[in-house]
């Protein structure tokens, strides 16, 4: 037979360091992944734009550029329109999507799942817990759940939200350590998101009474991105982008994690820590997001499946900043029809997005039976 | 580079233990299911703690040493099943340079340049681009390897690496390992409960023979399940493969190196004529039961290219296939069984 030397051209490890590096291979697809990141782009501003121009007011999409260029509409209540209640709302789908994307995307390499997700896996309802313990104790009298709160109160809801989603991330991962069965772990989880919802109903109902405020709380629990305004957002977009900014540093760490805890211990990853790191990011993610635009269902848990079918990859260093631009994007659009462009009534947000989302999980089901076994990516 | 270890569990499974894996030479872990050599494996390459001594990697505390570090001179190949997703073969493979590359998992020219050996060193190049849930166990067996030699370590650990692939792979993968071991001076360690596969393929065997009809007693050192270390020759000769290899109904035949049923023949059959149609009758006579002698039998067979003739106690008869000639031999075995003191007699 051909000797190891004959076959790798080298006699043994290391090669040489002056031996010339094979060229890095083409990316699979060729043009595949800058056209898509082309046409997420041009997506995204696109429905920027349109989230700014459509509405119960329809405004033209030049005085909607002329208002974000700083000059005056020719009405001049399209002003306050586009500049207070549409670009805040914008901002915000934007961050929710990014923020899900990425947090669904951490949970299923985290849980080796393809079905993890904050939502899914209750981490949604531990940060309603902390936003209900705080909005209460806080005893604001404004008519939306958050909005409206000084700024350390909603730090505070913010903080408290993380924290919520922490403690149920924790619960979860130390449950799914003991089962190895990730059906049984989607269950537990789900399990866990139902109790933790049934105690924060009981507590708002208990405590907030018949008012406005209980209003505002079971709108909250259908989802919206339009609940938000700029003192909203100077707490939001901060806690958003720096725990996105985590994730794209932990890139390295979920790779590595795609083979297996014992695997990437042998690679030389300190898991504990990863597990950490991926685990805080995903709930800071999670948590914050569910403060101010409620607990959102199925974007978690549809965003990575679609990203990875977008960029036919598995690496991480893609698909973290792939999973922020197309939750964004996914995102803006569940709101654009969630608002119902000419019309004033609203949709609930988590009736458009189980409408996307739904399908996603049932094609991973049937893909995973057909498989049959649980392909975590 | 020197081991010592002991095993762990809160229930001890081996003890007592010092074993020095050398450079440049396929040594094969073997034992019969359940022995510990996993947990042995494990605890050498650092992934579980020894439960007391130390395993040394180059003269430093495996379980001490930094992770990374650890990384870069020692890899394993695990049983853990790989749920790769879209990963190729290539990225799998990339994945080994994790020890090497910084925060973002980038790889340089070098990087590239260890991935693209590791590849060709196992003929693993070109599955490269493909997916690793699309490839046969044997060649995802070679990805894996591909992906620990990217780590560039010097020793090299697999648990069972051939357990799920068929005859011929097993062989091929053993024998990479094998080269991998003798051409680059890797220290190779593998467990395998393969007895022929180790015989033919191991320099030095790890042998663990399990303690028998014994109470484990937690914690203590004595009489347990021991390992003795050889070239596999010196092992068979000594008895200690029969030793650990033998059970219920089976035992370790020293003449052919394998392990045969115990049966008390139900007769004796000489065989005549060279070459393999004599090999193969003698092989099927064996499997119904019958014992080969070399001296004089009631039975005899006459192998020859043109086929096999059968003398006996019936009138003798010629057979172009061995299943023909098999079945002439279950015709004459009643009249051949000696009646057994036992047995209802009119068999």
């Amino acid at each position: 037979m051909t000797s190891i030397a004959d076959r790798a051209g080298l006699r043994a490890p290391p090669p040489p360091a002056g031996s010339p590096a094979p060229p890095e291979q083409p990316a699979a697809g060729g043009l595949r992944r800058p056209l898509a990141l082309a046409g997420l782009l041009a997506a995204l501003v696109g429905l920027v734009m349109a989230t700014l121009g459509a509405g119960s007011v329809a405004i033209p999409l030049d005085e909607v550029t002329r208002v974000l260029l700083g000059g005056e509409p020719t009405q001049p209540a399209w002003q306050t329109i586009v500049r207070d209640v549409r670009l805040p709302r914008a901002v915000t789908a934007l961050l929710a999507g990014a923020a899900l994307g990425v947090a669904g995307l951490q949970m299923q390499t985290l849980f080796r799942n393809p079905l993890a997700d904050p939502f899914i896996l209750g981490v949604s309802s531990g940060a309603s817990l902390g936003v209900a313990l705080v909005v209460i104790a806080a005893g604001s009298a404004g008519t939306t759940l958050v909005g409206g709160l000084a700024l350390p109160a909603t730090v505070g809801v913010a903080g408290a939200a993380a924290l919520g989603a922490g403690a149920v991330t924790t619960l979860v991962l130390v449950l799914s350590r003991r089962v190895a069965n990730p059906a049984t772990v989607l269950i537990v989880g789900l399990m866990a998101g139902y109790t933790v919802s049934a105690l924060v109903s009981l507590l708002v109902h208990a405590e907030l009474g018949q008012g406005d405020r209980i209003r505002a709380y079971i709108a909250w629990g259908f989802g919206s991105f339009a609940g938000t305004t700029w003192s909203d957002l100077v707490v939001f977009a901060p806690a958003a982008v720096a725990a996105l900014l985590l994730a794209t540093a932990v890139t390295k760490p979920l790779d590595a994690l795609l083979l297996g805890e014992r695997y990437a211990a042998s690679m030389g990853l300190r898991v504990g820590r990863a597990r950490v790191l991926v685990a805080v990011g995903a709930s800071v993610l999670a948590g914050t997001v569910t403060a101010f635009c409620g607990p959102i269902g199925f974007l978690g848990v549809a965003i990575p499946h679609l990203t990875r079918g977008l960029l036919r990859s598995s690496a991480h260093r893609l698909l973290v900043p792939g999973c922020a631009l197309v939750g964004a994007v996914v995102a803006l659009a569940a709101g654009l029809v969630a608002q119902l462009p000419g019309r004033d009534a609203t949709l609930p947000l988590n009736a458009v997005t189980a409408l996307i989302g739904a399908p996603v999980v049932v094609a991973v089901l049937l893909r995973l039976r057909r498989a049959s076994r649980a392909v975590t990516t | 580079m020197g081991y010592r270890g002991r095993r762990r569990r809160s229930r001890v499974v081996l003890a007592g233990l010092d074993l020095a894996l050398p450079a440049g030479q396929l040594t094969c872990l073997l034992g019969p299911n359940g022995s510990g050599k996993s947990t042995l494996l494990r605890t050498l390459a650092g992934m579980q703690p020894p439960l007391a001594g130390r395993a040394c990697l180059g003269g430093d505390d495996v379980v001490a040493l930094e992770p990374r570090e650890r990384a870069r001179r020692l890899a394993v190949v695990l049983t853990d099943q790989v749920d790769s997703g879209l990963l190729t073969a290539g990225d799998l493979v990339a994945l080994g340079r994790f020890p090497y590359t910084t925060w973002d998992g980038r790889l340089g020219a070098s990087d590239r340049a260890a991935v693209a050996w590791a590849l060709a060193a196992t003929g693993a190049a070109p599955l490269a681009g493909r997916r690793v849930d699309e490839l046969s166990d044997g060649e995802r067996q070679r990805v894996l390897i591909a992906r620990a030699l990217a780590q560039q370590p010097a020793v090299l650990a697999l648990d069972e690496p051939v357990a799920f692939v068929d005859v011929p792979r097993r062989l091929e993968l053993l024998r990479l390992l094998r080269d991998l071991a003798h051409e680059c001076g890797l220290a190779v360690l593998l467990t395998t409960h393969d007895l022929d596969l180790a015989l033919h393929t191991a320099d030095i065997l790890w042998l663990v023979e399990p303690a028998k009809g014994e109470v484990e007693v937690e914690g203590s050192d004595g009489a347990r399940a021991c390992v003795h270390v050889g070239a596999p020759e010196d092992l068979a000769l000594s008895g200690v493969i029969g030793r650990a290899f033998a059970g219920d109904g089976v035992t370790f035949d020293p003449l052919r190196g394998t392990v045969v049923a115990d049966t008390v023949p139900l007769a004796s059959v000489h065989v005549a004529g060279d070459g393999p149609p004599a090999i193969w009758a003698a092989r099927a006579l064996e499997r119904e039961g019958l014992a080969v002698i070399d001296g004089d039998a009631r039975l005899r067979v006459t192998a020859a290219a043109s086929g096999w003739t059968l003398e006996g106690p019936q009138p003798t008869s010629s057979h172009d296939t061995i299943a023909g000639l098999l079945s002439a031999v279950r015709a004459a075995l009643p009249d051949l069984a000696a009646p057994h003191p036992h047995a209802p007699s009119g068999r």
